[in-house]
């Protein structure tokens, strides 16, 4: 694998979606370098979980094709490509309800992660004291609330032992200290080589973490390439406020 | 691990508790116990020992397929009814009569494989009806069986050419066997692996394979094990009533007192279908001859239940105390210094730079 570090590791090409006479992607192309941090932003209803989706395998593509670590995986469905290493988090958090917190994240490790027993315990506790549950390990995950169920998605993210990692809208709702300690963990994991995809309304915690900024509206990838050249692209301010906004 | 304090305790994973270790030990000396039966108790005593097991079997089943799988079928009556049905076609075809109930049981197992395929493509309550169809059909297939004879029925009669007494007693035997071996079946599918994904897929099925969960067949292990272990409750059943009337057999009576002991006992527990079935047996003992109103009864109970007690008794037992005879689950024991029931703060004391350090592992 260390050979192909110039080899993107994810790739779409010619992505389309439609559901029935709506059109959500509208042909998308999309290529990252392992250990990459991207954020994609858009206006809602730009396509953005959508096209994640289509990525991890939750949905199938109307048309296209999606490689991961050089193999096809359009065909592949959403579980065994999470065993090859493609991780998401939901927007709206899907925990486990009636499963604690470590239990959530022993399935992700010992299924997604294919860790034998003793490993996966390891695994989960790293994952659990990176995203700072380690103390509510025990607790059932329907008695979480809003923040702890979506730190959870992250801890089940990571105890998958990702490649890539595909967050949606795990920011929304933190306060400025929440926020911080999220980057910070998020960092730590770019440290580790994971790559990122991170989807965010927030757009000042995002450029803490992304190399590389996506604008998506209406199904298309309308600007791409560095955060202060895609923040000040003429698209994208029409985009978020409407055209001819000075 | 250059992270953590070396001399700090690290997290452990603990499955066995004392506690644990003692009901299982009790479990086992309970089951001994009960395998003297035969050589103390009356015939009386037997038989209703008998159909105790049956019921308890029934409610495991399922609970297994229900409480952890998410499979909530009102259909079981099918593989109840096949069990038995297999038992007789087995007999009658010159097999050792106990040697068929058995096997009819795990030729019922096989059937179900085929049959997963089409019904585990059916959601929620889609399937719980999908299932009654089933029944239904499998019911009437059965009556087309010129050996049957529609609804008039047939009966095991091999089993007469052994004596009362050694056959009541081998069936006590048998039904105890299935009812421990079955169990231990749930209880170490359940602590494995296979059973943590089972209870994902019962939560979000599809928040599971986003986590790497192969759905379909960890379903239709549940799926299997469930129609196998109720074609043998079907299959004993036959041996104490030794008459088959398709009827009494296919009825959905019988996944009605399924959903009945479990949802009285505890949905999702272990235990709680252990107790629920001991439960129901006793009602019906007492109440049993009331006829309707014993019905009536036994449905606003299980009403009552599921709106006040929805966990069933074991699941307010194991909430209030927190006890857990028999242990399923995963209990992270987290060394002082990191609260218990932190909620957001200090949250972050501990990461990122406190973190044990695991490199990725190349797949």
């Amino acid at each position: 694998m260390a050979s192909d570090a110039d080899q993107p590791i994810l790739v779409a090409s010619g992505i389309y979606k439609r559901f029935n006479a709506l059109v959500v992607l509208d042909g998308i192309d999309f290529a990252m370098r392992p250990g990459e941090a991207i954020g994609v932003v858009g206006p809602n209803g730009a396509g953005k979980t959508t096209f994640l989706s289509v990525l991890v395998g939750a949905h199938r593509p109307t048309s296209g094709k999606v490689r991961f670590r050089g193999d096809d995986v359009t065909r592949l469905p959403a579980a065994e490509r999470c065993r090859l290493g493609l991780a998401r988090t939901h927007q709206v958090p899907r925990p486990f309800t009636g499963m604690t917190v470590f239990e959530n994240t022993f399935v992700a490790a010992s299924n997604g992660g294919r860790f034998p027993r003793t490993e996966a315990y390891d695994r989960c506790i790293d994952a659990l004291s990176l995203c700072g549950m380690l103390g509510i390990a025990n607790r059932r995950a329907e008695t979480l609330g809003l923040l702890d169920r979506k730190r959870l998605e992250l801890a089940r993210a990571l105890a998958t032992n990702p490649v890539v990692l595909l967050l949606d809208e795990i920011g929304g709702g933190l306060t400025d200290k929440e926020a911080g300690e999220l980057v910070d963990t998020i960092r730590e994991l770019r440290r580790r080589g994971i790559a990122v995809v991170w989807i965010e309304h927030i757009v000042h915690i995002l450029l803490q973490v992304a190399e590389r900024l996506i604008c998506m509206d209406a199904g298309r990838v309308i600007a791409d390439g560095s955060p202060e050249a895609v923040m000040s692209d003429r698209a994208v301010i029409d985009a978020y406020f409407g055209e001819g906004t000075p | 691990m250059s992270g953590w304090n070396p001399l700090a305790p690290l997290p452990a994973v603990e499955r066995w508790t004392p506690l644990a270790k003692v009901s299982a030990a009790a479990g086992v000396a309970l089951l001994v116990l009960l395998a003297l039966g035969p050589l103390i108790l009356n015939a009386n005593l037997l038989d209703k020992l008998t159909t105790l097991f049956i019921y308890v079997i029934l409610a495991l089943m399922w609970n297994a397929l229900a409480g952890y799988g998410g499979l909530v079928s009102i259909g079981q009556q099918a593989f109840f009814g096949l069990g038995a049905y297999g038992a007789i076609r087995l007999a009658d075809a010159g097999v050792n009569v106990y040697l068929s109930l058995v096997a009819s049981a795990l030729l019922v197992g096989l059937v179900a494989q085929p049959v997963s395929a089409f019904m585990l493509r059916l959601k929620a309550g889609e399937f719980a009806i999908g299932m009654w169809v089933l029944a239904e059909l499998a019911h009437l297939l059965v009556n087309l069986d010129k050996l049957v004879q529609g609804e008039t029925g047939t009966s095991l009669i091999a089993l007469t050419a052994y004596q009362a007494d050694s056959r009541r007693a081998t069936i006590y035997w048998l039904a105890l066997a299935a009812m421990a071996v079955l169990s231990g079946i749930v209880f170490a599918l359940l602590r494995s692996r296979t059973g943590a994904a089972i209870q994902a897929i019962r939560d979000d099925e599809e928040a599971a394979a986003a986590v790497g969960v192969r759905v379909l067949g960890t379903k239709r292990i549940i799926f299997i094990l469930a129609a196998t272990g109720t074609a043998m409750a079907g299959a004993l059943w036959l041996a104490t009533a030794i008459s088959f009337q398709p009827k009494t057999y296919f009825g959905v009576q019988w996944t009605a007192y399924m959903i009945f002991m479990v949802l009285v006992g505890g949905l999702g527990t272990f235990e709680g279908p252990l107790l629920g079935a001991v439960i129901f047996f006793t009602i019906e003992a007492w109440f049993g001859g009331s006829g309707v109103w014993y019905l009536v009864g036994l449905g606003g109970t299980a009403l009552a239940f599921s709106l006040l007690l929805p966990r069933g008794i074991w699941g307010a037992v194991e909430r209030r105390l927190s006890l857990r005879l028999l242990p399923v689950g995963y209990h992270l024991k987290v060394p002082l210094g990191i609260p218990e029931s932190n909620m957001t703060e200090g949250a972050s004391g501990q990461a990122p730079s406190a973190v044990a350090e695991i490199p990725p592992v190349e797949r």
